[in-house]
């Protein structure tokens, strides 16, 4: 699994002392490549184990024998969970994508008089430790009768996901020439019209961002989803917290829990890793 | 003209519920919480859960308790739990990072496979992360383990379970401690503030820095916060969670850093080479000084969110462990599971004022540098 290309890049000038500090990179190479996929080699293992031979001894080791009903005893344990997240996390990024697309078109196209300020306080909002807000938010959606459903998590997450998705929109629309716009406006277009023949053809690559952004986000979240949720509309994550908290003597469960709950988010990483890395970068608000 | 201004109200029609929702769901509910952290909510367990609690007003008397009453010595040690975390989970994000992206600057083949390997775990929940990691460092299992791979004696440190805590001072010491150190910064500034120039600032900071000195050394010294000594310092238990966070986020620096390391124009790194300057001083004296922003960006980023950090510590050590506690994970016990809510109001409340220190400068500069351009 960690299969490195270990020779050395072949070079004209100064071959000695090149060669001496290709060999040092790629040793460093391998070095981080191990302390980032040795984790990932013992869930697998651990996962594929049967229970009766995993001990703490033997832990690197191979199983003896191929063991896949741990991943239908985790799946069990989970899937509830896994069809939650699911649905909270498709309707929630929906929303806060549209939402955060519109917000991103009237803040670049149509700023205003304390545009950026109200903007910075938007973005406020994505900073702040929830736990500050935690105490209200759980009155309030268990007074408008969400409580224990997955609508109270989609509100939520949507709410939250706004400042994020409005920024990464805002800065996308920031790139798209006023001068555009301007034609369009003296064709006689609108605000919507504007927004649907030029603006929202433009923005697939924009979507995109957000919407693994925003995936990746609420499905990995974990305190509303502790707060808001009772077990039947609780996400994977809880789902996964209890089966890898609860006085777990056989380690082959919580691991192919953990994978389970992994796959969605990763797949989408591997398949869509260069706009992963842009979402990430324009967290960090100038990108 | 009439159509523009038809389509600015439109705009404004469509950006209202956004800022509605947030107003309540941000504002709103901060205020509600601050608002709920000076009434007796939750400390009558009677009144905690009824359909309408009698809920008195009694000031500060939560933050009082806090950072003073016998009773809250685990939020004390918490607050202290998240500091060094936040120490240690930035020097190894930042320098795990940095390494990471001068690896990659320079070209490897394969590059492309290295850096989907470094940046994965970005890509997990926390909760996978730690439930990974706690079977990683069982005492006598996982990380302890590896040593005998290559021959050697098998580790032997208790990782999740030490109950070891160093580098321990007492609570006592905190006005006085804070005071030096506010001291020393504010002595920093004027340095700086010398140097560029800027005399009144300088003479100001100076006035202040000497002022603060002068309390610590009189009165600091005297001051008491309890009537004895109460030792708090770095729990070793957390240094394995310090390792996972940092296995999962060192990716996010070192793809900020090599983003940074890429929009520098090779012409600087060479006309650095003609004007005389070895490899070494290229980096110390053109790269590194133009990754300092980038770091500043990484460090407040990573800096809020090892404040905010609870999902991690709850799926590597759970939830009730005292060793590992942050004031994240504490608010969440005190309020959810204890229903000491203004108890818990109060700790979320001390938790955003931290992050907001370090968050709202970053959002208030940013702006003003964007309002300039």
């Amino acid at each position: 699994m960690t299969t490195l290309p270990t020779t050395t890049a072949p070079s004209a000038a100064r071959p000695r002392r090149l060669d001496f500090t290709r060999a040092l990179l790629y040793l460093g190479l391998l070095v981080a490549t191990l302390f980032f996929l040795l984790p990932v080699y013992l869930l697998v293992v651990t996962a594929l184990k049967d229970p009766s031979v995993i001990s703490l001894d033997t832990t690197w080791q191979l199983p003896p024998a191929w063991h896949w009903s741990s991943f239908a005893d985790a799946w069990a344990k989970v899937s509830g969970g896994l069809r939650n997240s699911l649905e909270l996390t498709l309707l929630a990024t929906a929303i806060s994508a549209v939402m955060g697309s519109l917000n991103g078109y009237v803040l670049s196209k149509y700023s205003f008089r304390g545009a950026n300020l109200l903007f910075a306080l938007m973005l406020f909002g994505m900073f702040i430790p929830y736990q500050s807000v935690l105490i209200p938010l759980f009155q309030f959606v268990k007074s408008i009768g969400l409580y224990g459903t997955i609508w109270g998590l989609v509100l939520t997450h949507v709410v939250y996901g706004l400042p994020i998705t409005t920024l990464i929109f805002r800065n996308y629309y920031g790139e798209v020439p006023d001068a555009l716009v301007e034609a369009a406006r003296i064709d006689g277009a609108g605000f919507w019209g504007i927004y649907s023949r030029i603006i929202f053809p433009l923005s697939v690559p924009g979507f995109v961002v957000v919407i693994i952004w925003q995936f990746t986000q609420a499905w990995n979240e974990f305190l509303f989803g502790v707060t808001l949720t009772n077990p039947a509309s609780q996400p994977i994550t809880v789902a996964l917290a209890q089966l890898a908290g609860g006085q777990a003597v056989s380690w082959n469960l919580p691991m192919a829990g953990a994978i389970l709950t992994a796959i969605p988010t990763l797949l989408v990483y591997v398949l869509l890793g260069r706009y992963f890395v842009r979402g990430l970068l324009a967290g960090s608000v100038k990108g | 003209m009439r159509r523009v201004n038809r389509d600015q109200l439109t705009a404004l029609a469509v950006l209202a519920p956004s800022l509605v929702l947030l107003a309540i769901f941000v504002y709103g509910f901060i205020a509600r919480t601050a608002y709920t952290s000076l009434t007796d909510w939750g400390r009558d367990p009677s009144q905690a859960l009824a359909a309408n609690p009698v809920i008195r007003y009694i000031g500060f008397a939560n933050y009082k308790d806090l950072f003073t009453g016998f009773l809250d010595a685990r939020f004390r040690q918490d607050l202290v739990s998240a500091l060094f975390f936040t120490v240690f989970f930035l020097a190894g994000c930042l320098l795990i990072g940095l390494l990471l992206a001068l690896m990659l600057d320079r070209n490897p083949r394969g590059e492309g496979f290295f850096r989907t390997v470094f940046l994965f775990p970005m890509s997990l929940s926390f909760i996978v992360t730690g439930t990974i990691w706690a079977w990683m460092l069982q005492p006598s299992g996982g990380v302890n383990r590896l040593s005998p791979l290559v021959g050697l004696p098998a580790g032997q440190f208790e990782w999740l379970t030490s109950r070891t805590s160093i580098w321990q001072f007492d609570w006592n010491r905190l006005p006085l401690v804070t005071a030096l150190v506010v001291a020393a910064v504010l002595v920093w500034v004027a340095v700086t503030a010398y140097r560029e120039g800027a005399r009144t600032r300088g003479h100001v900071a100076v006035a202040c820095a000497a002022l603060l000195a002068l309390w610590a050394l009189t009165g600091g010294v005297t001051v008491k916060l309890l009537p004895y000594p109460e030792p708090h310092g770095f729990n070793l238990a957390f240094v394995g969670i310090i390792l996972a966070a940092v296995w999962q986020m060192a990716g996010y620096t070192m793809a900020l850093y090599l983003a940074g390391l890429r929009g520098i124009p090779e012409e600087l790194r060479e006309a650095a080479r003609v004007d005389g300057a070895s490899e070494r001083q290229v980096y110390t004296r053109v790269i590194f000084p133009l990754l300092a922003p980038i770091t500043l960006s990484a460090m407040i980023i990573l800096g809020h969110i090892s404040l905010k950090i609870f999902d991690l510590v709850f799926a590597m050590a759970g939830p009730d462990n005292t060793q590992t506690d942050v004031p994240a994970l504490l608010m969440y016990i005190t309020a959810f599971r204890g229903n000491q809510f203004a108890k818990g109001a109060a700790i979320g409340v001390v938790l955003l004022v931290m992050v907001a220190a370090v968050i709202v400068p970053y959002l208030a500069s940013t702006f003003r540098r964007e309002a300039r351009t």
